[in-house]
């Protein structure tokens, strides 16, 4: 509770490591509540490793150890009394591939509301309220009102991405990570998910990893700037882009490797 | 290529010599092609070949005024040795197979999906495979041998824990048939878990879901279908399985009204009496007929089970 207010994601000297391997070193940051922060650099630069710590979604494999500490909304994530359950359900994920289960797009979109409550406090209604609220929200309730029991996988990419944010808002999430949510989508689909990424801005706090460099500059607040592991600049995007304060940002921002 | 001379041969072993090689090579290579061919076409053969053969050998028997086709399938008297009435049911063998597989899938079932849950989704990558290579050798102990266990220690212990008057019955057979398909459905469960794509469990993680909601909800509808062509194949094993049940139900021509009861069943009853029953009798022709009814109920399993698995596959 002693963070500052306006940081909704605080890391100190957070290191990970798979085996032997280090993929995080003292990562120290502060990310804006309310805002979209993207995450840049080079490939294994750490920056998907990065994200995939603030929902602990990482440890699903054994051999990852963690050193640091990560807050979110004040909160220490590695506290003992945590619940993975809890955090996840406060930190929305969106993935690199449009993952829906495969089940209809109405079930996959109350899928987090039947898995956090009890099945007597939902109601029909409830449901059905979530799911047009959450489908309005993303722009896909015109398309999809009358094809709400279609199954989610026969989508175009784009409804199945955009599908895969809107299962996260039944759960009220504070915090959305994107793992480079447009890399498998064609150009009018990105701009799709980036007005999306825009429209939700200010309710949610959005961390969004991305290769694409313009994509960074056009759709975020503040972008970090990842190499080997370590954070090399954090900055508002515009400075980022305009003045990098680290030669190795502007070597990478001008295309010289990367 | 362009700097060599035109007349010149390519030289052995580069890699224009492929452009024309000499005549044995292709010859060689079409014998090949040919035997491959033949080599896949075979099966078929194999299977339609023994399946017109039990056919011939069964089919005369329809031409005997004596022999009825509802009378074999529904009626449960059997007695092909009778001087003055044969007469040829086998109704109470099927009653006898299906009370054994039945019991054998209630066993394994929840065992065997058990254990192909626990495999693909709880141990870590060394304890799998150590579990993987016991089980395969569960699947590779001769079904005498498991016979032998069923007369001589399952029959002991059954006697001893419920009182039954003899041991060998469908409560042991089940057993034994059980502990023989749980290795089938274990390895076609763990296969079927492990083709849902990973995706679909990050999905469902980064959601919050428990590991028991994950199996649930997510992991078993997906693999609904491998799971049950995982099960079919377990049934067309215990339909089909023939010394370890003859060894373990006990042989006697009746339908079973409890687990303690002794059975028996029809593939048990084609080895038993084929020996003695002289070519081209009625009876000999009769036990022809029951393996093309066996041939028929494993065949529709195990169509079931293909189209069950191309259902994956579509999707």
């Amino acid at each position: 509770m002693n963070a500052p207010s306006s940081h909704s994601i605080t890391t100190r000297d957070l290191s990970l490591w798979y085996g032997t391997f280090q993929a995080l070193k003292n990562v120290t940051l502060n990310i804006q509540h309310g805002l979209i922060t993207s995450l840049i650099g080079p490939s294994g630069c750490g920056k998907t490793t990065l994200l995939r710590c603030f929902n602990r979604v990482n440890e699903r494999y054994g051999y990852v150890t963690t050193k640091g500490e990560i807050r979110l909304l004040g909160k220490n994530i590695y506290d003992a009394n945590v619940s993975l359950q809890a955090l996840r359900r406060s930190v929305g994920m969106v993935f690199q591939r449009p993952n829906p289960l495969p089940i209809s797009v109405y079930e996959n979109v109350v899928f987090g509301l039947r898995i956090h409550s009890e099945r007597r406090a939902l109601p029909r209604r409830v449901l059905d309220d979530a799911v047009e609220k959450a489908l309005t929200e993303v722009g896909l309730w015109h398309d999809l009102k009358d094809h709400l029991d279609r199954k989610a996988t026969t989508l175009q990419l784009e409804q199945q991405q955009k599908l895969c944010i809107a299962r996260l808002l039944p759960l009220k999430p504070r915090i959305i990570l994107m793992d480079e949510p447009c890399s498998a989508l064609d150009v009018e689909a990105t701009r799709a998910i980036e007005e999306l990424i825009f429209a939700l801005k200010g309710h949610y706090t959005i961390v969004i990893v991305t290769h694409n460099m313009a994509q960074a500059r056009r759709a975020s607040d503040e972008c970090i700037f990842m190499l080997l592991g370590e954070v090399m600049e954090h900055r508002r995007t515009e400075e980022l882009f305009l003045t990098p304060a680290n030669s190795r940002t502007s070597d990478y921002i001008e295309g010289r490797y990367g | 290529m362009n700097n060599l001379p035109p007349e010149t041969p390519a030289p052995a072993g580069s890699a224009v010599r492929g452009v024309k090689r000499p005549a044995w090579a292709r010859v060689g290579e079409r014998i090949l092609e040919g035997l491959i061919y033949v080599c896949g076409f075979s099966a078929i053969v194999f299977v339609l070949g023994i399946f017109a053969f039990v056919l011939k050998e069964a089919l005369p028997i329809f031409a005997r005024e004596s022999f009825s086709l509802t009378q074999f399938l529904f009626s449960d008297q059997w007695y092909p040795t009778s001087e003055l009435n044969k007469r040829y049911g086998v109704f109470a063998m099927i009653a006898g197979t299906g009370a054994v597989t039945l019991l054998a899938m209630a066993i394994a079932v929840p065992f065997g999906i058990g254990a192909a849950i626990f495999l693909s989704e709880f141990c870590g990558p060394k304890l799998r495979e150590a579990l993987k290579i016991i089980i395969e050798l569960l699947a590779a102990i001769p079904s005498v041998v498991w016979g032998f266990i069923g007369l001589s220690v399952m029959s002991r212990l059954i006697m001893q824990y419920t009182g039954a008057p003899v041991g060998v019955n469908v409560l042991n057979g089940g057993i034994i048939l059980a502990l023989m398909s749980v290795p089938i459905i274990v390895s076609i469960g763990e296969d079927a878990l492990k083709a849902v794509p990973d995706s679909y469990r990050e999905a469902a993680l980064a959601l919050g879901v428990t590991k028991w909601q994950l199996i649930r909800r997510v992991l078993l509808p997906a693999a609904k279908n491998g799971l049950l062509a995982a099960v079919l194949l377990g049934v067309g094993r215990g339909v089909g399985e023939t010394m370890a049940v003859l060894m373990a139900t006990g042989h006697a021509v009746h339908i079973p009204h409890s687990v303690l009861d002794s059975v028996r069943t029809l593939t048990a009853n084609i080895a038993a009496e084929l020996g003695e029953a002289p070519a081209g009798s009625d009876h000999y022709r009769v036990l022809f007929l029951t393996g093309v009814l066996l041939f028929t109920l494993t065949f529709g399993v195990n169509l079931i089970a293909d189209l069950v698995v191309r259902g994956i596959k579509k999707r």
